[in-house]
Order: C-alpha cells, then sequence, then structure tokens
C-alpha cells in the first residue's frame, strides 16, 4: 500500500464466523470421474512393473536413459530408441517426513516420502516414492534403497506394485 | 473475506485506476491473472470475474503459469503495449483459496502426474519439502539460517495494512512451530488466502502525460521447465535464472548484483526466497542465507528483500501475491512506501514468481 492510500477496501471473515452461520455460504460438492489413458512409454513401463521390473528409454543421440520413460527426449527433441531395463535399487536423492495427507489433514503415522535416484538410469533420474522399514531419524541423503515389491499376484501394474523403498543392509 | 472474486478484482482495479488518475473508459485491453479453477470451483473463472475486472466489451486475456501467474500477469499487459496494440492496459490478479475445503491445499494433489504420483498421496508440501531437504545439503544450510527470512518478512509486514500473518517471531518461533512436512515447519509456509492486486500499464508517451513519476517496467522475462521435476537439480531453479537473464538482458542490467537495489522474490516458504534470490543472480548459489543471516536483505540494508512483507507475511492469494511484488516496487520506487519504505535510494527493482510442479519462473524489472 502506498501512504496516500489511507484507507483499503475489504471484509475480513473468520472460519468461525462462517461455522456459525454469520454470512450465507452454499456448499457444493462436485464428484467427476475420469478414465486417464497412461500413454505408450507408462503404459509399458506399468506392464514392467506388474513383472517386478523397472524399465526406462534411451536417447542415443544425448545418451540420457530416461525415467520415468518417455518416447520422446525432450532435450533432443526426437524420438527415443530403445527400452532398457534399470535395476530396482537406487539412492535417496532427498527425503521428507510428511505429517500431512493430500488434503492437508494431520497424520496419525507420518508418511516417509522421497526422491530415489535409479540405479542403471542417468544421473539424476529420480522417481518418487515412499520409504519403509526404516526409522525417520536414520534416513540420509545417499542412502542406498530397494524396491519392496508386492506379492506378484497383488500388482496392478501401477506405481503402487512397490510397495516402498527400504535401505540396503551395508 | 467476505467479497466475492468479481468484488475484490473490481476493488483492485478502482484502486489502480485512481491511483493513475484513470477512469475504465481511458482502458483499452485488460490483463489478467488468476492460479487454479479448483479453489473456487467456476470452471472459465477468467469470463467469470471478468466484470468486475473491468474487462466487459474489452480485448481481454487471462494468463495463468500457477504460482507464477502474479508476476506474469503484468507481463501479458506489457505484450499489449510493447505491441504497439495498445497504450492503456489494465492487469488484474485474483486469487480466493478459501472456498476449497477440507483445505485449499487440496487443490494442489491434481497438478501432480496422476498415474505415477497421485497414487502415492501426494500434497505440493511434499515438493517443497523435498526441495529445502536437497538445498540445505547442497551447501550445508541450516534450518535456523532459513528460518531468519520467515522472521524478517513476517516483521516487515506489520507495516502492511493489508498483511494477514505481520508478526514480530523469532528463529526460535520457527524452530519450535510444528513440524508439518520436515524439515518443513507451520512457520516456514505462507498462508492460504483471498486477494486482489493491480496495475495500469501504458505506453511511453501516455505514461508522461499522466505523471512526472513514472515507474518504468525495463525487463520482462519467463522460462518453464518439465513436469519431470524428479528429474531436475533441486537445488538450484535453473528456470529462475533463465528467466532473470532474459528480463536483465532487456533492461540492460550487466551485473545484477551491482545494479538491483531492491528485491521483491516469490517466498511461499522462507528458503524459496534464498532459491530464488540465488536463481536471480543477486547471491551466489548456497549465498543467500549468509546474506540474511548478515542483515543484508533487511529494509535498511544493502539489497532489502521483500521489504513488503512478502507472502510469509501479506499472505499467498496466489496470483495476486506476485502481483501485490509489482505493486510493492512501485511504491518503494516511487518513495511512497511509507513505513515500509527501504533505507537507501532505490532505483532499480526486481520482482519474481515461481510455481506449478517446481518449473516456472517469472520475472520483471522495474526502474523509476
Ligand atoms: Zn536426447
Amino acid at each position: 500500500m502506498s501512504q496516500k492510500i489511507t484507507s483499503y477496501p475489504g471484509h475480513e471473515i473468520t472460519s468461525d464466523e462462517l461455522k456459525e452461520g454469520k454470512y450465507l455460504d452454499i456448499q457444493y460438492k462436485f464428484v467427476p470421474r475420469y478414465s486417464w489413458a497412461a500413454g505408450v512409454a507408462i503404459s509399458r513401463f506399468l506392464d514392467e512393473l506388474k513383472e517386478g521390473r523397472i524399465v526406462a528409454r534411451k536417447c542415443s543421440q544425448c545418451e540420457r536413459i530416461l525415467v520415468p520413460p518417455r518416447m520422446y527426449c525432450e532435450q533432443c527433441y526426437r524420438p527415443t530408441d530403445a527400452w532398457v531395463q534399470v535395476r530396482d535399487t537406487g539412492t535417496v536423492n532427498t527425503f521428507s517426513i510428511s505429517h500431512v495427507g493430500t488434503d492437508a489433514r494431520r497424520l496419525k503415522t507420518p508418511i516417509l516420502v522421497a526422491v530415489v535416484d535409479i540405479d542403471g538410469a542417468s544421473p539424476g533420474m529420480g522417481i518418487l516414492h515412499n520409504l519403509g522399514e526404516v526409522e525417520p531419524a536414520s534416513i540420509r541423503i545417499g542412502m542406498k534403497v530397494q524396491a519392496v515389491w508386492k506379492q506378484p499376484s497383488e500388482r496392478q501394474g501401477a506405481i503402487t506394485d512397490i510397495r516402498y523403498f527400504r535401505p540396503i543392509e551395508a | 473475506m467476505l467479497e466475492s472474486p468479481k468484488e475484490l478484482s473490481f476493488e483492485a482495479s478502482k484502486m489502480a485506476l485512481d491511483s493513475a488518475g484513470l477512469t475504465l473508459k481511458d482502458i483499452q485491453s485488460v490483463v489478467s491473472g488468476s492460479a487454479p479453477d479448483a479453489f473456487d470451483g467456476v470452471h472459465m473463472k477468467g469470463e467469470y470475474y471478468l466484470d468486475g475486472m473491468g474487462a466487459i466489451g474489452k480485448p481481454h486475456e487471462r494468463v495463468y503459469v500457477g504460482g507464477g501467474t502474479g508476476v506474469f500477469t503484468p507481463i501479458g499487459g506489457w505484450w499489449n503495449v510493447a505491441s504497439g496494440m495498445y497504450d492503456t492496459v489494465l492487469c488484474v490478479a485474483e486469487e480466493k483459496m478459501s472456498p476449497l475445503h477440507p483445505h485449499p491445499q487440496y487443490a494442489f494433489w491434481s497438478i501432480f502426474d496422476q498415474i505415477l504420483e497421485r497414487p502415492l498421496g501426494t500434497t505440493l508440501l511434499w515438493i517443497f519439502s523435498l526441495e529445502m531437504r536437497r538445498y540445505m545439503h547442497k551447501y550445508g544450510i541450516k534450518e535456523e539460517e532459513i528460518a531468519e527470512v520467515a522472521v524478517k518478512n513476517k516483521g516487515n509486514a506489520i507495516d502492511h495494512p493489508s498483511a494477514q500473518l505481520g508478526a514480530k517471531i523469532t528463529v526460535n518461533d520457527v524452530m519450535n512451530s510444528e513440524p508439518i512436512c520436515s524439515p518443513v515447519k507451520r512457520l516456514d509456509v505462507s498462508p492460504p488466502s483471498d486477494g486482489a492486486a493491480a496495475v495500469v500499464l501504458v505506453s511511453e508517451k501516455v505514461a508522461k502525460k499522466l505523471t512526472d513519476e513514472p515507474v518504468w517496467l525495463d525487463g520482462v522475462g519467463w522460462t518453464l521447465d518439465s513436469t519431470h521435476w524428479t528429474n531436475r537439480d533441486l537445488a538450484y531453479p535453473e528456470y529462475v535464472e533463465k528467466a532473470a537473464k532474459m528480463a536483465y538482458k532487456m533492461a540492460g542490467i550487466k551485473n545484477p548484483r551491482k545494479e538491483i537495489d531492491i528485491a521483491e522474490p516469490y517466498d511461499p516458504f522462507d528458503y524459496k526466497e534464498l532459491h530464488h534470490l540465488e536463481g536471480l543472480q543477486l547471491a551466489g548459489k548456497g549465498e543467500a542465507p549468509k546474506m540474511t543471516v548478515d542483515g543484508v536483505t533487511q529494509r535498511d540494508g544493502d539489497l532489502p528483500v521483500c521489504p513488503s512483507g512478502g507472502l510469509l507475511g501479506v499472505g499467498n492469494p496466489i496470483a495476486a501475491a506476485g502481483m501485490m511484488k509489482i505493486c510493492e516496487l512501485f511504491w518503494q520506487l516511487r518513495g511512497e512506501a511509507g513505513k515500509r519504505q527501504v533505507k537507501k535510494d532505490a532505483r532499480t527493482g526486481v520482482a519474481q514468481a515461481w510455481g506449478d510442479l517446481m518449473q516456472v519462473g517469472t520475472v520483471a524489472v522495474m526502474r523509476s
């Protein structure tokens, strides 16, 4: 605000005032349903997860091995060339201990979340996932981890076919 | 706020027009900015709030790059004027986050990849905490150093009449606040807010008729990186660097650290101010925390940063928050910011916003 402006508009209201019905509010719930095509690259990626494997795409021009895989290299702007199986181990690039859920409600048990750089892919090719079988206080950047898979019969071709990543015993 | 998005837009637009000594009749085109429709639950928000924006019967465009929208809105206005199409453009940014329950955070769930990320129970706080952790790790930064930004900005906001969270707090208060998404704590974060902000952009010939003290929008820049955020260096915002270099080049700035007098970088979280100062080339990589601890970024320092109080103190009505920074530079560069006026004679300032999946940089250089 400028010192030239001496009064400014706006009426602040509190959530308590809303709850008490001091102001009229209209409630509405919108429940849409979607069916997403996973795409060419991610469909194959999900199929392979179902088999307990992580796959990448290689661009033979920049020689990067891309995870998550894509059918085109966004840097060279050309189609990628080949499927490459990478490992189900990796390194914790960064991590967080989340005390909140999707809608910011507080959780009783925190979620451990990390970006895991996947072994066999180009440096810095990480994916988002959860950590497990580890005390929050002992998680470190640089920690080696391995995927813990669901039983084959429970897998659905989803990112959650990996239950979480756990530290590899040194 | 009790005001509807239309009413918020009207109030901000009217104040901007009054400040410029213009009426809506004088305005040739309108550029508006607002972030996800999901907050309001009104799809086609740009058309909905149109009349509050003063845009009926005028060429109107809504620009949108997530949290980067606030600084992108005047950039959109700049296109209108610089192209030679219009001499007078009203630029309005509005956000009303309060309609969404149980928390506006919920809207951010749907910006994540729907196949690979959402099934993990994502919240936007994750990417901030992951980025903050990586930044701290790479440069050996302590949480206490980062907390200094929250202390400064909430303190600065006490002098802002529109502030939501102006307060005198200490580093200990930040450190002892509720762990939300470690290392992010309650007081590291800006609040959800409702608000609107507006400016009038005019061509050089009109500006000279309207005022003896114009503030020029001398450089603009914006770039985006991909949504593959887990493939990115999380310790340094390269897209902000690219946007800043584009804006500096346009403004003829060769040495930003010498030539920029005052900065309003995007600070939805305290570490983001530091991250962005580095991306804006105003601090070396990993050096912004020390600048803050040393007091360089205080209002009476060599490089005042977020003298407004920033998002951490004034509030974070997403698009309006970025535009609030443009407004703050306007007042600071004209020397009319009152209690918030920086000590040095500020002639050149930079405002920056950021957003989406850690991928957007929008930058504006302003001069008086
Ligand atoms: Zn390539």
